[in-house]
């Protein structure tokens, strides 16, 4: 699909701060408020835009639990579908939040959230190593996340700077 | 034993201090402030340039570097104006790297000026421009750049205010603090006012990198100015290192070893470290600087749409990163204007006064702050407008 210098850069804008009105991209841009409303729609109806997203810190919230596991997954692909149809079978449980084609030693990532370690175990061994094609898993549990989507949790961002200058 | 009244020479006595001090001062102890006042990037000076620093004092480069500067840097300086300005410098003979732009323009007026010469400086500018005119023994001739004109100095102007005694013409394209940009044109025209009465330019372009429509145009680059021109920057806006206080001029051979005789005398070198950082930024700080002005020019057009909308008019800033709204709607005049914009709704905004007289009726608003502060704080002006 072919997108417009301006539709990119509205695409960019909204990846970094969903947040921002229309009006406010419209001042932003120096466009008008009906033409944001059509390339907001265009990158909408086109799946550009597939979804509005807020990151949040759950290890912030008392009493939250939860694991992530990254899992990397050894597939045999089928012939004709290649790693499409393991990688169906693996997406489709809402256990998998994410899975990727990667080159080098293995071939799907798997990204997992449970609310516990067991819960974790027990979608490996029982759902996920029983997909037929899938040779091997090798679990790694996350212990910290210091950054995601290039968001650094916990950053340092007061401004140091003194409140007024030439 | 009796004591002299004051031990101060008469003309630091007489310099008047700038007057946003009377501003930092006012905000002391204030809490949810809005600044809108800082003349510096928000960002922080990107990693890799950090960590150059943070290398070269692993490595122990903790010395001094020649007076002009690390011949590599200077090398890297040279490059850089060539890439991006157009025009080449000598590094061994035409560049120095100073401590800050500021450092920059004293050394320049200090080493032109006999006493009695005369400056043109064109306001609103930055607060330093005449009083270091005056500290280097010459004599400030305010040229008040237009409203009429968003600020853009015009030919006629120069030439109206030239002497006998003018020895060179001060200029900040793009501007702090109206944002104003001269067009090509517009140079060309000024520097014909330097070439007629064999002037020099002192061009200070620590905002060329900050330009959101045009292209950037060095006056040393307008026909027949190089041999005339000291071209003033430095890594501080576009680099967002204005805490390393490292800046760089370059001129003809002359006037670079007259500069080089203060600077040495009175500074040695600038900081090492902020050498190694800088070569950093200038080697592998082109992306990082266009994220930058990306993102000041989104902010830009907000703020000065949102500023129109509540009825301050403000033209639209080719460059650098401030705004300067007209208030002179509102009744009050710009000092005024800060003051109550302070105490009724915590904003920060410097008044144009500030920065020279012909900048009474505005404010600067700096867009260097991040788009949640600037959307709360547009919000707070208007309310506060609405409610006179």
């Amino acid at each position: 699909m072919k997108l417009t210098a301006t539709e990119i850069e509205i695409a960019g804008i909204l990846e970094k701060d969903a947040r921002l009105t229309n009006d406010e991209l419209a001042k932003m841009t120096d466009l008008s408020v009906d033409q944001i409303n059509q390339i907001v729609k265009k990158l909408e109806d086109q799946k550009v835009i597939v979804r509005y997203v807020s990151l949040v810190d759950w290890t912030k919230i008392d009493g939250h639990q939860g694991v992530t596991a990254m899992i990397d997954v050894k597939v045999t692909p089928k012939r004709d579908v290649g790693f499409n149809e393991v990688a169906k079978r693996i997406y489709r449980h809402k256990e998998v939040k994410s899975v990727y084609l990667m080159s080098g030693t293995y071939d799907l990532s798997v990204q997992v959230e449970g609310q516990s370690v067991n819960d974790v175990a027990h979608f490996v061994s029982q759902k996920l190593s029983t997909i037929e094609g899938v040779i091997s898993t090798t679990t790694h549990f996350v212990l910290k996340k210091f950054k995601h989507d290039g968001t650094i949790y916990d950053s340092d961002d007061r401004d140091k700077r003194i409140v007024v200058s030439p | 034993m009796v004591l002299k009244t004051s031990y101060l020479a008469n003309h630091v006595r007489n310099l008047k201090p700038s007057g946003i001090r009377k501003f930092f001062d006012a905000t002391a102890g204030m809490t949810d402030v809005i600044s809108l006042g800082v003349g510096e990037p928000d960002f922080v000076t990107p990693w890799n340039v950090r960590e150059a620093a943070i290398l070269s004092l692993e490595d122990g480069h903790t010395s001094y570097t020649a007076n002009a500067g690390l011949l590599e840097l200077r090398e890297a300086i040279a490059k850089y104006v060539d890439d991006y300005y157009c025009v080449a410098y000598d590094p061994e003979h035409e560049i120095t790297v100073t401590v800050g732009a500021s450092e920059a323009i004293d050394i320049a007026l200090r080493a032109i000026l006999d006493p009695g010469d005369e400056v043109l400086v064109v306001e609103p500018c930055f607060v330093s421009y005449a009083p270091l005119v005056t500290l280097a023994g010459g004599t400030p001739v305010i040229v008040a750049a237009e409203k009429e004109n968003d600020f853009k100095v015009q030919a006629r102007q120069l030439e109206d205010a030239v002497t006998e005694r003018t020895k060179a013409i001060m200029i900040c394209s793009p501007n702090n603090p109206t944002g104003s940009m001269l067009s090509k044109q517009e140079m060309e025209q000024v520097a014909r006012v330097a070439k007629k009465h064999d002037l020099l330019i002192l061009s200070d372009e620590i905002y060329a990198e900050l330009v959101y429509d045009d292209l950037y145009t060095s006056f040393a680059a307008i026909d027949g100015m190089r041999e005339r021109t000291i071209l003033v920057s430095g890594f501080s806006k576009d680099m967002a290192m204005t805490g390393w206080r490292l800046g760089f001029v370059c001129a003809p051979a002359e006037i670079t070893q007259g500069m080089l005789k203060i600077h040495q005398y009175a500074i040695m070198c600038a900081s090492t470290m902020a050498q190694y950082a800088a070569l950093e930024g200038l080697r592998n700080g082109r992306s990082d600087m266009a994220e930058m002005r990306k993102s000041y020019r989104l902010r830009r057009n907000f703020v000065v749409e949102s500023l129109n909308e509540m009825g301050l008019a403000c033209y639209k800033p080719e460059g650098a990163f401030y705004t300067f709204p007209n208030i002179e709607l509102t009744g009050m005049d710009s000092e005024s204007f800060a003051t109550r914009l302070l105490h009724e709704e915590r904003v920060v905004v410097v008044p144009g006064n500030a920065f020279g007289d012909s900048g009474e009726g505005y404010v600067r608003c700096s867009y260097a702050t991040s788009m949640g502060q600037l959307r709360e704080a547009m919000k707070r002006i208007h309310h506060f407008v609405d409610n006179l």
